[in-house]
């Protein structure tokens, strides 16, 4: 009875052939060293914030190498565009980086604008701005969330949550939808702030730093947190450089590189803001930047709101605007120049341009190459995600395997960002 | 090569009759050399190198022969005066409805950016289609790695030097390279139980 058993189990090992890349299985290599495990981890694993696919070698606990894989999100999303007009182009730019998608948006606009020569009108730009900053907090609160998630500090998620959650309702108010609103276009925006949108968006504005405090209460000076953060995925400001850093995960080398401030668009040249820098380039600096931007975006948020301008919110080069409804009912040539620019689209000159923006992540760019024609003839999308991810394993490498998690969280990657 | 896309309607012959005039806008400047200190550093030392220059809405640009790219790139870079530290993005352009006959297919462009002076400059190496090839760049900047990659994925250029060049988007076994402009967009078979392949 016993060698049946026997024979059974050693038959069972037999049949077990460990492959990479089929859910957890896990491959041995004895070496000098001790043996070196491979383990998988992802793209369903949920600290790694979608899709992303680690294959760690491990010694012990040690991470020896770590190799991302991605493209498990890849919809070609460029290759999309370039076979859309330019005015359908832009509601792609909401689905790559999906928790920054108004600064998608203006990224694109911005190089239309560009290759077109178009002005945007002052109330526009304002409106951009507050959007932009909106939108910033939105995503690291989230990105704040989750962080805490991956490393044990449940609570915050039910908090931050319910802070992006108000502004997700600014964004219904505005255009109707919470995530995609495709809302800045080129030209301007698609349309005016309803009415009591301003007094709604103070009312955030004005409960914000309370919240914010509580955070830090929270986490920020909690020793459990603070050990668990400091020291670990530390890279040099040359390295972050050198491997293309953008965003708080650069800032937190001690580089102070905001575009923003660097190369201002859309009026941040007006507002007083500080760009915040860490020293260390750990995660916990990392850290420390984003909840400093978020206390930052506030500050711009305060002063932004104060005086919109007035005036229209769409330039009034009919190249890219449409006519006024108004118009529509009176001058025949009004209505087939409505209908042209929504079918046909608009035609920029042959060239080309790049327009960049600070996204929540760093550097969000857009290159548009135009051949003439309607559609834009090439598009690429530089995800800021992309360049921090490719940095991870030099900030994994020589530590433990469970700080693979918390550096993950602190380069606050989008994985529609990365795959496009 | 891919059969082109019967829905665009685009086939060889379509593409040769379009015979898209390329016409250089008015709004394009050549670059100037007291203006530009990359144009003039490039033309001090790489002059037979330049195919042309460019400045569109206050972009600059130089479009290079791909022979010297890695010397040009960290000439850039480690010149004082230009200092192009940053690595923005990398990407490439088929030119195939666009070019005209003794040109070459692709292009690949650096954007480069200056951490001291805040200073956009591109830079773009004309490659052909018969010798889709062209050095790395991740000596200069080590990011290239990637974006090499993913260019190496979309477009099939090769990088010479590389040190992982594998596709990178694309799963493994993927065949073609969807951005170029003859790949077809869609006509891809949907994969059910029934017909999937086995990847792993």
């Amino acid at each position: 009875m016993a060698t049946i058993e026997r024979d059974l189990q050693e038959q069972a090992q037999q049949q077990y052939t460990p492959k990479l890349g089929q859910g957890v299985d896990i491959e041995r290599v004895d070496t000098d060293d001790g043996e070196v495990m491979i383990v998988n981890m992802g793209p369903q694993h949920p600290s790694t914030h979608g899709v992303l696919r680690l294959v760690v070698e491990l010694n012990g606990e040690n991470v020896m190498k770590a190799t991302p894989h991605i493209g498990y999100l890849h919809t070609g999303l460029e290759k999309t565009m370039e076979n859309m007009t330019y005015y359908k182009a832009l509601t792609i730019t909401d689905r790559e980086d999906y928790l920054s998608n108004l600064m998608n948006n203006l990224a694109y606009s911005m190089a239309v604008e560009k290759l077109m020569d178009i002005e945007v009108p002052p109330r526009a730009q304002r409106l951009r701005l507050i959007l932009n900053e909106f939108e910033r907090i939105a995503s690291h609160l989230l990105w704040l969330g989750t962080h805490a998630l991956d490393i044990g500090a449940m609570t915050l998620f039910f908090y931050t949550w319910r802070e992006r959650d108000a502004i997700l309702d600014l964004k219904e108010m505005m255009s109707g939808v919470r995530m995609m609103t495709s809302w800045i276009c080129p030209g301007g925006l698609r349309g005016d702030m309803p009415e009591g949108w301003f007094y709604k968006a103070q009312k955030f504005v004005d409960a914000f730093p309370k919240r914010l405090d509580e955070y830090n209460r929270l986490v920020s000076k909690n020793p459990i947190w603070v050990e668990r953060l400091s020291g670990i995925g530390v890279i040099s400001a040359e390295d972050a450089i050198a491997w293309g850093l953008s965003g708080p995960s650069l800032r937190g080398s001690g580089v102070a590189w905001d575009i923003r401030k660097a190369n201002p668009y859309t009026g941040y040249e007006q507002f007083d803001f500080d760009i915040p820098v860490g020293k260390n380039g750990d995660v916990y600096d990392r850290f420390l930047c984003r909840m400093e931007e978020l206390r930052q975006s506030h500050r711009i948020l305060v002063q932004a709101l104060k005086d919109v301008p007035g005036g229209p919110v769409m330039t009034s080069d009919r190249k890219v605007a449409p006519p006024p409804r108004a118009e529509l009912d009176t001058s025949m040539e009004s209505l087939i120049h409505h209908f042209k620019i929504f079918t046909e689209g608009y035609h920029p000159p042959i060239g080309e341009a790049y327009a960049a923006v600070e996204s929540a992540r760093g550097e969000k760019g857009y290159y548009i190459y135009s051949d003439g024609s309607n559609k834009p003839y090439r598009v690429k999308i530089k995800g800021p995600s992309f360049n921090n991810l490719q940095a991870l394993p030099k900030m994994a490498e020589g530590r433990m395997i469970a700080d693979v998690v918390a550096i993950i969280g602190s380069i606050d990657i989008v994985l529609g960002d990365i795959d496009r | 090569m891919v059969d082109f896309d019967v829905r665009l309607g685009l086939t060889p012959t379509d593409l040769q009759l379009r015979e898209i005039q390329v016409k250089r806008p008015d709004e394009w400047v050549e670059l100037n050399p007291d203006d530009s200190p990359e144009f003039r550093l490039i033309q001090q030392q790489f002059a037979g190198d330049i195919i042309t220059s460019r400045l569109f809405r206050d972009e600059k640009t130089i479009v290079v022969k791909k022979d010297n790219i890695v010397a040009i790139c960290r000439l850039l870079r480690d010149s004082s005066e230009t200092n192009y530290n940053y690595l923005s993005d990398m990407t490439c352009v088929d030119r195939l409805e666009f070019m005209s006959d003794d040109e070459d297919r692709f292009e690949i462009v650096y954007h480069l950016y200056s951490m001291g002076t805040f200073g956009r400059f591109r830079v773009k190496a004309r490659v052909s289609e018969d010798d889709a090839a062209i050095d790395t760049v991740e000596g200069v900047w080590p990011c290239a790695n990637w974006l090499e990659r993913e260019i190496y994925d979309m477009f099939g250029i090769r990088f010479n030097n590389h040190t992982d060049l594998r596709r990178i988007l694309m799963p493994d076994d993927w065949v073609g390279h969807p951005l170029r402009r003859d790949f077809p967009l869609g006509g891809e078979e949907v994969e059910f139980t029934h017909n999937v392949r086995d990847r792993h």
